[in-house]
C-alpha cells in the first residue's frame, strides 16, 4: 500500500508541473497587451512601459516563468488589477464554490445511488426504463438552461425561492439542484451498471441456488460489493462540479472561483486567471488522488495491480 | 491480398447489417437517431424552414410573446427567435461536427499510435493529455477561447482541444485489447510492416468504440458551444446561436420568460439525440453488454 502512495504521489510531480506550464503558456498567448490595458485608455507610452516594468511583462517568457512560479510559491503573485494578492481573491470564492459543490454532491449522490439501486434491482421493468430514460435525460440537459428554467418556475412563476445570490440557505438550493443534475444522472446508470455486474457473479448464483431469499441477497451481498466503485464516482464527479460549476454560477450569480475566473478573463488580470485555473486543476488532481487511495484501500485487488 | 480485401469488404458489410438491424430493434436508439436527423435537416433547410431572417431587426416588435406572426416570439432587437433557433441549428451542428472530427482524427490516431507501438511512445502522448485533462474541460475551453478571441474557427479548436484526449484514451485501450488477436500475429508473421498492419488491421477493428464516442461527443461539443456562448465566449454576435441567445434572455427574464425556453430546448433534444445514439449505438455494438 505505502508503495502504491509514493508511486502515486511521485506521478503526481510531472503532472503539477506540466500544469503549471500549460496555465502560464496559455494565458500568455491572449491578444493584446496586458500593460497596455492595466495602463487604462488615456495612458502615455511612458506610462505602459513602467507598468510592463514593474510586473516584469518585458522579460523573456522562460524568465518570467520562474518569476511567476517563485512568486507562486513564496506566496505573493498579485492580481493585475486589483493588485491584491491573488490567493486572498481566490480562496473565499473557492469556499464558496466548494459549499456549493459540497450541497450539490449530497444531493445529488442520494437522488442517483437510490435511483440506481431501484433501476438495477428492478432491471429490465418498466422502472428500470423510466429511471434510465431520465438518467439521460439528465445528461443531456445544458446546466444554464436548467437554471433558467427553474429560476423560472420557483423564483419568477412561484416565488418561493430567490433568482440569484448568495444569503441565506434559500439561495443555494436552485444552483445546488442544477449543477448536480447531470452528477445524479450519472451516479444512477453507474450505480445500476454496477449492481448488473455483481448479480452476474458466480457468487450470486450459488446464493440463489443455496434459497436464500432476493431481499437478503440484494441487500447483503449485492448492494455491499456494487457500491464500492460508486464511491469512486462520486469523488471523481466531486472534482469536476468543483471545475464545472462556472456555468451554473454565471447563471445565479454565486460568487464563486468559476465566476471569477470567467470575470478576469474579459479585465485580462492575467495572474488571476493563471492562478485560479492552476488552483482548480490541481484540486481536482488532488481529489482524483484521494479518490484512487481511498479505491485502494476498499478493493485490495487496485493496489496489486499497479503495483 | 485481393481476394482477403474482399473478403473483408463483404465481412464489413454484413457487421454493418448486423449493427443496422440491433439499432432498429432498440427503441432509444431510434429516437436518437430520428432526433439527430431532424435537426441535421433543419440545419441543412434553414433558409427555406426560417419564415425571417435571424438577424433582421425590427425594433417595434421588440419583445413580443410567441404568436402566430412569431411562432417563438421575438427577442430585444425584435428579431423572430423561431427562425434563430432553426439558423442556431446549423451553426452548432456544423462547428460541433467539425470539431468532432478534428479530435477523432487527431486523437484516435495518437491513442492508436501510442497503444501499438507502447513504450515511451505510449508514455510521452498519454501523459501529456493527462496533463491536458487535469484541466476542467470548460474551464480549458473558456481559457483558450479567451487567448483567441470569439469565432467559429477558435471555438471548433477550444472544442477539439478538450475532446482530443477522450478520443486518444478510447483508441488507445481498444488498439490495446484488438492487438492481442491472432490475425495481427498472423499479418506480422506474413511480414507486414508495422504502419501497414496499425491502418489495416488494427484501426479498423478497434473502431467502434470511437465511433460511440464520437456521438456522446458530438453532444458534449453542442453543450460546449452553448454554453461558451452563453458566457460570451462563443461565436461572434449577431450570429444565431442558442446559448448566446440564453444569455440574452436571462437579462429579460421577468419581462419576457418565453426567451428562456426555445433555445434551451433546441440545445436539450439534439443532445439527448445524440446521447440516445450513442448509447444505442454502444448496446448494437457490444451485445454481450445488453443483458446486463
Amino acid at each position: 500500500m505505502l508503495r502504491f502512495i509514493i508511486r502515486r504521489l511521485l506521478l503526481l510531480i510531472p503532472i503539477l508541473i506540466g500544469v503549471s506550464i500549460v496555465s502560464f503558456l496559455m494565458v500568455h498567448l491572449i491578444p493584446g497587451d496586458p500593460a497596455r490595458i492595466l495602463a487604462g485608455q488615456n495612458a502615455t507610452p511612458e506610462d505602459v512601459l513602467a507598468i510592463r516594468e514593474r510586473f516584469g511583462l518585458d522579460k523573456p517568457l522562460t524568465i518570467q516563468y520562474f518569476m511567476f512560479m517563485k512568486a507562486l510559491i513564496s506566496g505573493n503573485v498579485k492580481s493585475l488589477r486589483t493588485e491584491k494578492n491573488v490567493m486572498e481573491e481566490i480562496l473565499p470564492r473557492f469556499l464558496n464554490t466548494l459549499q456549493l459543490s459540497l450541497v450539490s454532491i449530497i444531493i445529488s449522490a442520494t437522488m442517483g445511488i437510490f435511483f440506481g439501486i431501484i433501476a438495477g434491482v428492478k432491471r429490465n421493468t418498466w422502472v428500470d426504463n423510466l429511471v434510465m430514460g431520465f438518467s439521460l435525460f439528465g445528461v443531456s440537459m445544458p446546466v444554464f438552461w436548467l437554471g433558467i428554467l427553474l429560476m423560472l418556475i420557483f423564483a419568477v412563476k412561484l416565488g418561493w425561492l430567490p433568482a440569484g445570490g448568495k444569503g441565506t440557505w434559500k439561495h443555494i438550493i436552485l444552483p445546488a439542484i442544477t449543477l448536480g443534475m447531470a452528477t445524479s444522472a450519472i451516479i444512477a446508470r453507474m450505480t445500476r451498471a454496477n449492481i448488473l455486474q455483481v448479480f452476474h457473479q458466480d457468487y450470486i448464483r450459488t446464493a440463489y441456488a443455496f434459497g436464500i431469499s432476493e431481499r437478503k441477497i440484494i441487500y447483503k451481498y449485492v448492494l455491499k460489493n456494487a457500491l464500492i466503485p460508486i464511491v469512486t464516482v462520486v469523488g471523481l464527479q466531486f472534482g469536476y462540479l468543483l471545475g464545472g460549476a462556472v456555468l451554473t454560477e454565471s447563471v445565479f450569480g454565486w460568487p464563486g472561483v468559476g465566476r471569477l475566473i470567467a470575470d478576469s478573463i474579459f479585465t485580462r488580470d492575467y495572474t488571476l486567471i493563471q492562478v485560479g485555473v492552476m488552483f482548480i486543476a490541481v484540486i481536482f488532481v488532488l481529489i482524483n488522488l484521494l479518490v484512487d487511495f481511498t479505491y485502494a484501500i476498499l478493493d485490495p485487488r487496485i493496489r496489486y495491480g499497479q503495483g | 491480398m485481393v481476394r482477403g480485401d474482399s473478403l473483408m469488404k463483404t465481412a464489413n458489410l454484413e457487421i454493418t447489417n448486423v449493427i443496422w438491424k440491433r439499432i432498429k430493434k432498440n427503441r432509444m436508439a431510434q429516437v436518437g437517431a430520428y432526433l439527430t436527423i431532424f435537426f441535421i435537416i433543419i440545419a441543412i433547410f434553414a433558409p427555406i424552414i426560417s419564415p425571417y431572417d435571424p438577424t433582421e431587426q425590427h425594433f417595434e416588435d421588440s419583445l413580443q410573446g410567441p404568436s402566430w406572426k412569431h411562432f417563438f416570439g421575438t427577442d430585444i432587437y425584435g428579431r423572430d427567435v423561431f427562425s434563430r433557433v432553426i439558423y442556431g441549428a446549423r451553426t452548432s451542428l456544423k462547428i460541433a461536427a467539425i470539431a468532432v472530427s478534428i479530435s477523432l482524427i487527431i486523437g484516435s490516431l495518437l491513442g492508436a499510435i501510442a497503444g501499438f507501438f507502447g513504450r515511451f511512445i505510449d508514455e510521452i502522448i498519454m501523459r501529456f493529455f493527462d496533463i491536458l485533462l487535469a484541466f476542467p474541460s470548460i474551464l480549458l475551453a473558456i481559457a483558450i477561447m479567451t487567448i483567441l478571441g470569439a469565432g467559429d474557427k477558435n471555438l471548433i479548436i477550444a472544442l477539439a482541444v478538450y475532446s482530443i484526449p477522450q478520443f486518444a484514451r478510447i483508441a488507445r485501450s481498444s488498439v490495446l485489447s484488438v492487438k492481442r488477436n491472432e490475425y495481427i500475429d498472423a499479418a506480422r508473421a506474413i511480414g507486414e510492416g508495422p504502419w501497414s498492419i496499425l491502418f489495416r488491421y488494427i484501426i479498423p477493428n478497434s473502431f467502434a468504440p470511437v465511433l460511440v464516442q464520437a456521438s456522446m461527443r458530438m453532444a458534449t461539443a453542442i453543450l460546449g458551444i452553448s454554453g461558451l456562448g452563453f458566457l460570451g465566449l462563443g461565436v461572434k454576435p449577431p450570429t444565431p446561436e442558442w446559448g448566446t441567445d440564453l444569455s440574452l434572455a436571462l437579462t429579460y427574464l421577468y419581462v419576457a420568460p418565453h426567451l428562456g425556453i426555445f433555445p434551451g430546448l433546441a440545445i436539450f433534444l439534439v443532445v439527448m439525440g445524440f446521447n440516445y445514439l450513442g448509447d444505442g449505438l454502444n448496446d448494437a455494438l457490444n451485445p454481450r453488454l445488453k443483458d446486463r
